[in-house]
């Protein structure tokens, strides 16, 4: 059977797969595929109809679909290949994209280059272990969102949202312009698991309550959801005994966190940080396979859109790069981790600088809210740099550029550390 | 409603099974093999839709049953011949054996008195392990056990597709299964039974058989008969990730107890790990909840046996009720009203008797009078339908020649194609809701719990059932997942 060549191979066609695929022909790859599953681009961005988007890319307010279609037109006029319809059942050493669609029957494409860019998808009432019944009414936040605002249905009257993040925050303000009453939030953790922004948007402007330190102990109701049962956790969140109510709901809408897309990732062996649930990568993008790169929410979960498209760009570079040669393997790496009050850092690892970049991004999750803060480079025991931080947030990404001399003056081990700042 | 269905039941039939559960499919399947009128009556729009869909899954050897019971005989006859039934109506089957751990020389003593009772019973290949091969062969059992039983011919199903199986090989031939059907009454005359009440009509009938699971102390009482009763019991269960897998490669139960045999750890046939249940009286023979106090005890259990068990690779739990009449199954005739025959109080190892006390009740309609005359043209066999990830390359082109559908993966975690739905739906007695789809071709059955797949397989009921999105059910006839937009808004977002 004929195998089509491609110098890079995109596997999805949301954001990250776009803005790489874009990336990679900027940086000189004439022949570039995008392979999505959809029946069109755009990701999870099509269902995302709220505004809010592209601040930092585009300078502009634009919603979820808005965003997208910026993309999906400059794909459009680069030139990429694009195939829909089309879902990706394994990658092999060497560049071997197997894929499968109902027009195309099984095939497989030869990639110089692969960026898996297969975005991420949301936690469940199993992974989180909600006890009760199993009723209908329970929904993850982001396919109620799919539901309400691509195939025009509601999933429920009278709701109740488990978790604080992002989607389950725009849905409680979406749900109540559907005209359905939204009782309460509840997040299990001290503090919130979305951005402020939304907070304030789609919660306090709606006089919806969040609850903090609270969870959910139990869903009620044989054929519908008739209700929950609510309590108030302690540090090691149990529920403390004596702080149970009820509340009446015919839906539950869960937002309790999001995890990377990799089964494709992990079947080829490469190697996983089990933090961010995304794969190691070093500075390029590129993991531990030569030749595979990975950006965007399967790498690990971005709080804005246009750090995805950042980072996916740099990504599809590198892929363009390495197919032609000009990138390097995986070898000579230096390690980067977490320490002390980060709870992720990407990239894991460094390879030595190729000549013409200045400066690495490093993008960083914190364990705890602090404020204010100090981000701190530790090259073996000696503090190389550091910034203050007004206030950091578990929710929000942590973004800093360091010169590449800072990173590389021959320590063995760098670690990045968050701690409190003094006044 | 689907347009297929027919909402009337017949007016007569020869035979009325109460229960669309594995015992009620498996009597109607064996009974499709005369020539008979069979009506299965379900109040669900499923079949499976009680102890059937949430149980271990387990085919037991036969060793834990008081030689001479019902249990024990049933459960070693059902043993042996699964293996050819699940290859007939293409149920799948791992072999995998088990394991009774022993945490003390105590317990060592109660697994001696186990295997002779064994091979009172008729099982083949029982030995006592001590701790050594038993860490041979399961590396993540807890070093400090003392030694273990091993049964080699204990296997595990899926229960719901057994069941699922069973009732389509009846219905191709020519058994009629009316879900959506509870029965209202169980009418008498003399003492004998002369017809079933339905929402949907009445059916005259000689012979009932009572296979109604935790409802089947209800039905007996019905008829009149209230020679036995039924107690609930609540099993709780948890299932992991295939991440952890590895944890263990046969069914590992603890050294039993008296009532029950206790939280075990055991792959499931898709290749999960599960562990439960607990066992727990219940008033309410609906209650399926899950508990705080249930799911810590069947994890602290599990970890006896495995103590390596990580919580957080937990995907699902749920709850599932045993129908509990005595120590015994309650089979046969009942000594009160002519025409009624019981097959209740099947709890644990029901699924493995099933097919033998299949055997049985149609040999008791026989001594109640039954005629039974062989129908030659009856089929053993369902039909195979390719697991498209299953096939090589030319293979999966040729499916998705024949049906471009094979080529579009709608279940990321499971790798299920649009076509292996849409043939779950249109087979004989197949798919009516979400959760129906799923227990046959496990769409939501993996990480993202249908997360992604589930407005997607949601649309292909609705187009395939010829009804609206807002008619799809999760399960239970009162379980409609979506309502219509309220604010005529319907379209402004569609996309083409």
């Amino acid at each position: 059977m004929h195998e089509p060549y491609y110098d890079v191979v995109t596997i999805g066609g949301g954001p990250a797969g776009m803005a790489a695929a874009l990336g990679a022909r900027e940086a000189g790859a004439d022949k570039v595929l995008i392979l999505e599953r959809d029946r069109e681009l755009g990701g999870i961005l099509q269902q995302c109809i709220h505004n809010g988007f592209g601040l930092r890319r585009f300078q502009a307010e634009l919603t979820g679909p808005g965003y997208a279609h910026r993309y999906i037109e400059m794909v459009e006029k680069a030139g990429i290949d694009v195939w829909l319809d089309t879902t990706v059942l394994a990658t092999a050493p060497g560049g071997a994209v197997s894929c499968v669609s109902p027009t195309g029957g099984p095939q497989t494409v030869r990639a110089g280059a692969v960026v898996y860019a297969m975005g991420c998808r949301e936690r469940t009432r199993g992974a989180i272990r909600i006890p009760g019944s199993r009723p209908a009414g329970v929904f993850t936040a982001g396919a109620a969102q799919r539901m309400v605002n691509m195939e025009g249905y509601l999933p429920g009257h009278d709701v109740v949202i488990i978790g604080s993040g992002d989607i389950g925050l725009i849905m409680a303000r979406r749900m109540t312009l559907e005209g359905a009453r939204v009782r309460a939030v509840f997040e299990i953790m001290p503090y919130s698991n979305g951005l402020t922004r939304n907070i304030v948007q789609c919660l306090n402007d709606f006089s919806i309550p969040l609850y903090l330190s609270h969870s959910v102990v139990a869903v009620h109701g044989h054929d519908r959801v008739t209700g929950v049962t609510v309590a108030q956790v302690d540090s090691h969140f149990a529920p403390v005994p004596g702080t149970e109510f009820e509340l009446p709901c015919d839906c539950v809408l869960l937002s309790v966190g999001l995890i990377p897309e990799n089964e494709l990732t992990r079947s080829a062996g490469i190697h996983m940080d089990s933090v961010t649930g995304g794969a190691v990568v070093d500075q390029f993008r590129q993991t531990s396979a030569q030749g595979f790169f990975a950006a965007g929410n399967v790498l690990h979960v971005h709080d804005l859109v246009d750090w995805v498209s950042r980072e996916a760009e740099t990504a599809g570079q590198s892929a363009a790069r390495f197919a032609h040669g000009a990138l390097g393997g995986t070898g000579g790496a230096l390690a980067v981790s977490a320490g002390a009050g980060v709870r992720t850092v990407v990239p894991q690892r460094l390879v030595p600088p190729t000549g013409d970049e200045k400066s690495v991004r490093f993008y960083f999750r914190a364990t705890q809210p602090l404020q204010p803060a100090i981000l701190a480079l530790h090259a073996d025991d000696n503090v190389v740099w550091q910034r203050r931080l007004r206030v950091v947030k578990p929710s929000e990404m942590v973004v800093a550029d360091i010169q590449v001399a800072t990173l590389f003056q021959g320590a063995e081990n760098l670690t990045f550390t968050i701690s409190p700042a003094t006044e | 409603m689907g347009g297929t269905e027919a909402w009337s039941v017949p007016p007569r039939a020869d035979v009325v099974v109460i229960g669309g559960g594995i015992v009620g499919a498996a009597i109607a399947r064996e009974l499709s093999r005369y020539q008979l009128s069979v009506v299965v009556l379900e109040k669900a729009p499923d079949v499976a839709a009680g102890t059937s869909k949430a149980n271990s899954g387990i085919l037991h050897a036969g060793f834990d049953a008081e030689p001479g019971s019902w249990k024990a005989r049933l459960n070693v006859r059902g043993s042996q011949i699964y293996a050819q039934i699940a290859e007939d109506l293409g149920i799948p089957r791992r072999v995998i054996g088990s394991l009774v751990v022993a945490q003390n020389a105590d317990e060592m003593v109660t697994l001696e008195a186990l295997r002779q009772r064994g091979i009172s019973n008729g099982v083949v290949g029982l030995a006592i392990w001590d701790r050594d091969q038993v860490l041979a062969h399961e590396p993540h059992v807890s070093p400090e056990i003392a030694g273990a039983l091993w049964a080699p011919s204990a296997a595990v199903v899926c229960p719901f597709l057994a069941t699922a199986g069973f009732a389509e090989n009846a219905v191709r031939n020519g058994v009629q299964i009316v879900t959506e059907c509870p029965v209202t009454a169980v009418e008498t005359e003399a003492g004998a039974v002369v017809a079933v009440m339905t929402p949907r009509g009445r059916i005259e009938t000689r012979h009932v058989v009572n296979a109604a699971g935790v409802f089947s102390g209800h039905v007996s009482r019905m008829a009149g008969d209230d020679s036995f009763s039924i107690t609930p019991r609540k099993g709780e269960y948890i299932l992991f990730d295939k991440a952890v897998s590895h944890l263990a490669n046969s069914v590992l139960f603890p050294t039993p107890d008296k009532i029950s045999k206790g939280i075990l750890v055991s792959p499931t046939v898709h290749g999960n790990i599960f562990i439960g249940p607990n066992a727990s009286p219940v008033e309410d023979p609906e209650d399926q909840e899950t508990t705080p106090e249930g799911l810590a005890a069947i994890v602290a259990g599990a970890q006896r046996i495995v103590p390596d068990l990580p919580v957080q690779a937990a995907i699902t739990e749920f709850a599932g009720l045993r129908a509990v009449a005595g120590k015994d199954f309650v089979i046969g005739p009942s000594p009160m009203v002519k025409g009624l025959v019981h097959a209740a109080g099947i709890q644990s190892p029901g699924l493995t008797s099933a097919p033998a006390i299949a055997e049985v009740i149609v040999e008791s309609l026989r001594d109640t009078g039954l005629v039974l005359r062989p129908r030659p043209e009856f089929n053993p066999t369902n039909p195979k339908r390719p697991k498209f990830i299953e096939q090589p390359v030319d293979v999966q082109a040729a499916l998705i020649a024949e049906n471009p559908l094979y080529g579009r993966v709608i279940c990321r975690c499971e790798t299920i194609t649009e076509a292996e739905i849409v043939a779950a739906i249109r087979a004989p007695g197949g798919a009516r809701t979400l959760d129906g789809v799923k227990r046959r071709v496990r769409p939501g059955c993996g990480r993202c719990q249908g997360g992604f797949c589930g407005p997607r397989v949601t649309a292909i009921l609705a187009r395939e059932l010829g009804i609206a999105v807002t008619e799809v059910r999760k399960d239970s006839a009162g379980s409609r997942l979506f309502f219509p937009r309220s604010q005529g808004a319907v379209g402004e977002n569609e996309h083409a």
